[in-house]
């Protein structure tokens, strides 16, 4: 559904992504995986339209969308849903205005109608319908991550899902909240995601396959399982304080008590 | 320097060209003519008075002294109608509006505000640029006609403290407020408009590098937006003189 194929991109010489190729199967989700500036979310930048490719191409159901103009990347970017990184939710509009902003954006829908959609999402997100009056900067990081993510699936319901380190600079409740959350949106809705992050955690309770970058190259695409098991140097480094930390954490507290998020060890 | 040039050129055709094309966002419209206007009816209410009221007393002083001071009325609205006025409210309104509005777009381009604009399908052209370049084009003329009105009726005021009747100065006034001079003087703020939103807006659309940024562009905005009153008066009066011979 979703594919990049040996996609460039350079910022005033300073190249960002290098010959990036992969594939998001249709309601799948992807984790783009890599260290802080490995380009991970200009990957999605790019998939959204708001930055061009200087080479290659991106699929989205078949269209390559590095060929299309503004008006066709309004119509693509309306089958997406995109959580921001902080959120990014629009301060000067409250929480229901934030909910309903692209119904209000491209339909006239009844007042009723539109509340009744606001609440359904805020209730879907886990979120307490009568935030809907407040404002952005009255809750607490996680819920509006949270509203973030009502925000992108009530953008007329979109089919695909963007994630832009949904989790950052939350405390691990609200992290484990929202990542609860992705895995039920992927699992009960159908939904395709791509998910941007750099906790390993995350990327292996959320992914059916694993995209990681470094340096704007792709060094690994498969699944958990297939990235938890290579011997790439890289991987190894990059997967080891994880795997400390968790083998430090089974064996202070309860023998065997891993989190079944845990990447098990090459075999 | 010629990218930035480019940049800024390209970016002003973009958000004219958006002004004359559907949608339009009333409420946002109607938020950003009440910070313009309303807001900024206060400083431009006390600098006009005040600075009226200082060059009235510089004049009257002078006219006095050559035994001119019923031409009081006279030399206050040339001053304050044709030149002193526009560029005094444009001056005080673009070092409010170019900050504001800098500050807000920049504030937005790095918490990715407008990037979510985008991905939401809005424009940020229609939705940002447009309801700032409008609100100001209706708020920017109305201020000047209310500071230059203060302006003048102040000078009546210090006419009278040089022993000149109310009436001889309103009788140079209404001479001299001819439409020649009305609109000499009001074209000037509607160029001023939507220089100081174009300029804002576009600093604050290119801002970069968090809250530093945000600090460099606002500065950039206000010393530009300014600067650049300055000079479109100078050419304008340039114009009218040599073109209109007005």
């Amino acid at each position: 559904m979703i594919s990049f194929r040996n996609v460039w991109y350079s910022i005033e010489g300073h190249s960002i992504l290098e010959d990036v190729s992969f594939d998001v199967p249709r309601g799948a989700t992807t984790v783009i995986l890599g260290p802080s500036g490995s380009g991970k979310s200009t990957a999605l930048r790019l998939l959204l339209g708001l930055a061009r490719p200087d080479r290659g191409a991106i699929f989205v159901d078949g269209e390559d969308i590095t060929r299309v103009g503004e008006a066709r990347m309004r119509q693509i970017r309306q089958r997406m849903g995109m959580v921001f990184q902080q959120g990014a939710l629009f301060d000067s509009m409250t929480v229901g205005e934030n909910v309903g902003f692209a119904l209000l954006e491209h339909e006239e829908p009844a007042e009723d109608e539109l509340e009744g959609t606001i609440r359904t999402y805020l209730t879907l997100v886990g979120l307490d319908d009568n935030l809907i009056d407040r404002m952005p900067d009255q809750l607490s990081g996680g819920m509006q991550r949270r509203v973030a993510i009502a925000r992108a699936l009530a953008a007329r319901d979109p089919l695909i899902l963007l994630y832009d380190e949904p989790t950052t600079g939350l405390d691990p409740q609200s992290a484990e909240r929202i990542t609860d959350l992705i895995v039920r949106l992927r699992d009960q809705m159908g939904k395709t995601a791509i998910m941007v992050t750099h906790d390993i955690a995350d990327a292996f309770k959320v992914a059916n396959t694993i995209t990681v970058l470094n340096e704007g190259r792709v060094v690994f695409h498969g699944t958990p399982v297939e990235l938890a098991g290579t011997e790439s140097p890289f991987i190894s480094e990059f997967l080891a304080p994880f795997r400390k930390a968790v083998q430090s954490a089974s064996s202070r507290i309860i023998p065997g008590a891993r989190r079944s998020a845990a990447p098990p060890g090459p075999q | 320097m010629v990218e930035t040039v480019q940049d800024f050129s390209l970016f002003s055709a973009a958000a004219i060209r958006a002004a004359f094309t559907l949608p339009y966002y009333g409420r946002e419209l109607m938020n950003q003519l009440h910070f313009a206007a309303i807001g900024s009816l206060l400083i431009v209410v006390i600098s006009s008075a005040v600075a009226g009221q200082a060059l009235a007393i510089q004049l009257a002083r002078e006219l006095a002294n050559t035994g001119a001071k019923t031409e009081l009325g006279h030399f206050m609205v040339i001053s304050v109608v044709r030149a002193l006025g526009p560029v005094l409210t444009g001056m005080v309104v673009a070092s409010r509006m170019s900050a504001g509005i800098t500050a807000e777009l920049g504030a937005m381009r790095s918490s990715d505000q407008i990037d979510a604009l985008v991905a939401f399908g809005s424009d940020p052209m229609k939705r940002l640029v447009v309801p700032r370049i409008i609100a100001l084009l209706v708020a920017l003329p109305a201020l000047t006609i209310v500071g230059d009105a203060l302006a003048v009726i102040g000078g009546g005021f210090v006419g009278t403290q040089y022993h000149l009747p109310m009436e001889a100065y309103y009788l140079g006034v209404f001479k001299y407020l001819t439409p020649k001079n009305i609109l000499v003087g009001m074209i000037k703020p509607f160029l001023f408009a939507v220089l100081i939103a174009v300029v804002a807006c576009w600093r604050g659309f290119t801002s970069e590098g968090g809250a530093k940024g945000v600090g460099v562009s606002t500065t950039q905005s206000v010393v530009a937006s300014s600067v650049g009153i300055l000079v479109t008066d100078g050419i304008c009066t340039r114009l009218v003189f040599r073109i209109l011979g007005w």
